[in-house]
């Protein structure tokens, strides 16, 4: 493959080229360098921005998702025009227009075991741009059995973290990749999701670049990856922490696995299921007067942000709030959109006996939009 | 006092503290003195077998207490825990 730079490419990439230790060689480098970021989103939107304007030759991107308006408070890749849009034909325009010397290619399918080892294999690495844990322990496996660098961040409302995973450090060795920093997922509700906590906009920004930073260290060997170690970032106190990661003996990955089930993801069709209510039956109980008790599990910064005047008990509380409801009415439990009432219904139901307990359907979403549009939809 | 750092996702335990201040002399009875002073994160920590949960590190300094005397590594006054939980966002 030619690597050699256009005049073009070397006018574009002059303040690369003149970094003593970076030059001409690393920017080819770059040039011949395959990335495959996995999501476009917070994360990935920085990472590509910044990798296309580098020159990263060839770049891939994963991301099955359409632009949603409350992505763009920090999917700095996205306008208000492209709403509705594919987020990954999107990102490769734009890309595009940021840097024409580049081959894009687009894959809108969800990163998945049955497809993971056939899209990394094409690539040197990947940066791991995903938002949820059954994603993240796949993408981790998938570079450690293809044998790729995993160019890991994640970000929790003011707070990041990043490393580089399955580093070679000899020719036959490696170094630590996830599961030997962590052996297995949260089971769901141990500790709350991003859709529940929030993201400071800017925070992927910050950690992204930094992603990106790395990519381009491990592509050009220039400077020392974060291999064998973390990097954590707190943007509300301003503090950063390096920590060491070690390899764990008990680390084995043969193979890819069902990451659902290993995160203990049950899909909607195998909870049991919970008697509900509609907003509209919820409205008529309101306007009959009707005796009956409604709780709201969400958070408190939610209840804050709108409410229907119910009992607030976070779902993280709510067994041990158990004596708060009352067993001789109904009782109608509600969150954002009716996952996390579900949720507390069932463990409720499970550890107290309650039967008079009533999913309020579609949840404050819901609500807004059948009943008052004038309550905010979030 | 040692202090031990509280993550992000964990401080909704914590009264929202970032830090706690300890007078545990081991990594053990600083996080049982945290424990005890916010009683909800006892769960998010520890299994049913008080076994330390797999996706939550424990560090002292710059060093995983699993390379260390895990439970039973000693802590000075200036040393700083951080408590590391997994976080799985990127927001698609």
């Amino acid at each position: 493959m030619n690597t050699n730079l256009s005049p073009a490419e070397m006018a574009r990439y002059a303040r690369h080229i003149a970094i003593p230790e970076f030059g001409l060689q690393g920017q080819e480098k770059l040039k011949a360098g395959r990335v495959l970021v996995i999501g476009s989103g917070g994360l990935g939107s920085p990472v590509l921005l910044y990798l296309a304007a580098a020159g990263v030759g060839h770049i891939g991107i994963v991301d099955f998702d359409t632009v949603d308006d409350s992505n763009l408070q920090r999917q700095v890749l996205f306008t208000t025009d492209d709403i509705g849009k594919s987020k990954a034909e999107t990102a490769k325009e734009r890309l595009l227009a940021l840097n024409p010397h580049l081959d894009i290619v687009v894959y809108k399918t969800r990163f998945t075991r049955e497809n993971a080892l056939e899209l990394v294999k094409d690539y040197d690495v990947v940066a791991d741009g995903t938002d949820n844990f059954p994603t993240r322990y796949l993408v981790n496996d998938a570079c450690v059995l293809a044998g790729k660098v995993n160019v890991y961040a994640s970000i929790f409302q003011f707070e990041g973290q990043v490393s580089v995973f399955n580093y070679p450090i000899s020719e036959n060795e490696r170094g630590p990749n996830y599961r030997d920093m962590f052996p297995e997922p949260p089971p769901p509700g141990l500790v709350p999701n991003c859709a529940e906590g929030g993201v400071l906009g800017v925070l992927p920004g910050i950690i992204g670049s930094m992603q990106a930073s790395e990519v381009i260290k491990v592509l050009t060997g220039v400077g020392e990856p974060l291999a064998g170690r973390l990097f954590l970032f707190d943007a509300a106190s301003f503090t950063t922490r390096i920590l060491k990661v070690q390899k764990s003996p008990d680390t084995k990955i043969e193979g890819l696995i069902n990451y659902e089930q290993f995160c203990g993801i049950v899909s909607p069709d195998e909870l049991r299921p919970v008697k509900e209510i509609t907003v509209q039956d919820l409205y008529d109980w309101q306007v009959q007067g009707a005796d009956f008790q409604l709780i709201d599990v969400r958070e408190p910064h939610e209840y804050a942000t709108a409410n229907l005047d119910g009992e607030l008990i976070p779902l993280g509380s709510v067994s041990g709030a158990a004596h708060r409801l009352a067993k001789d009415k109904k009782v109608v439990v509600h969150c954002r959109s009716g996952a996390r009432s579900a949720k507390a219904i069932r463990e409720l139901e499970d550890q107290f006996g309650f039967e008079n307990l009533y999913n309020l359907k579609g949840g404050i979403l819901a609500w807004a939009k059948e009943i008052d549009s004038s309550v905010p939809a979030v | 006092m040692a202090k031990i750092i509280i993550p992000t996702p964990l401080r909704k335990f914590t009264d929202n503290l970032s830090s706690f201040e300890t007078t545990g002399t081991t990594v053990q009875e600083a996080i049982q003195q945290l424990t005890q002073t916010h009683t909800g994160l006892e769960r998010h920590l520890f299994d049913d077998h008080k076994n330390l949960r797999s996706f939550i590190k424990v560090y002292v300094g710059e060093d995983d207490i699993n390379s260390l005397e895990k439970g039973a590594t000693v802590v000075a006054p200036n040393t700083v825990i951080s408590i590391v939980p997994a976080i799985a966002g990127g927001i698609n």
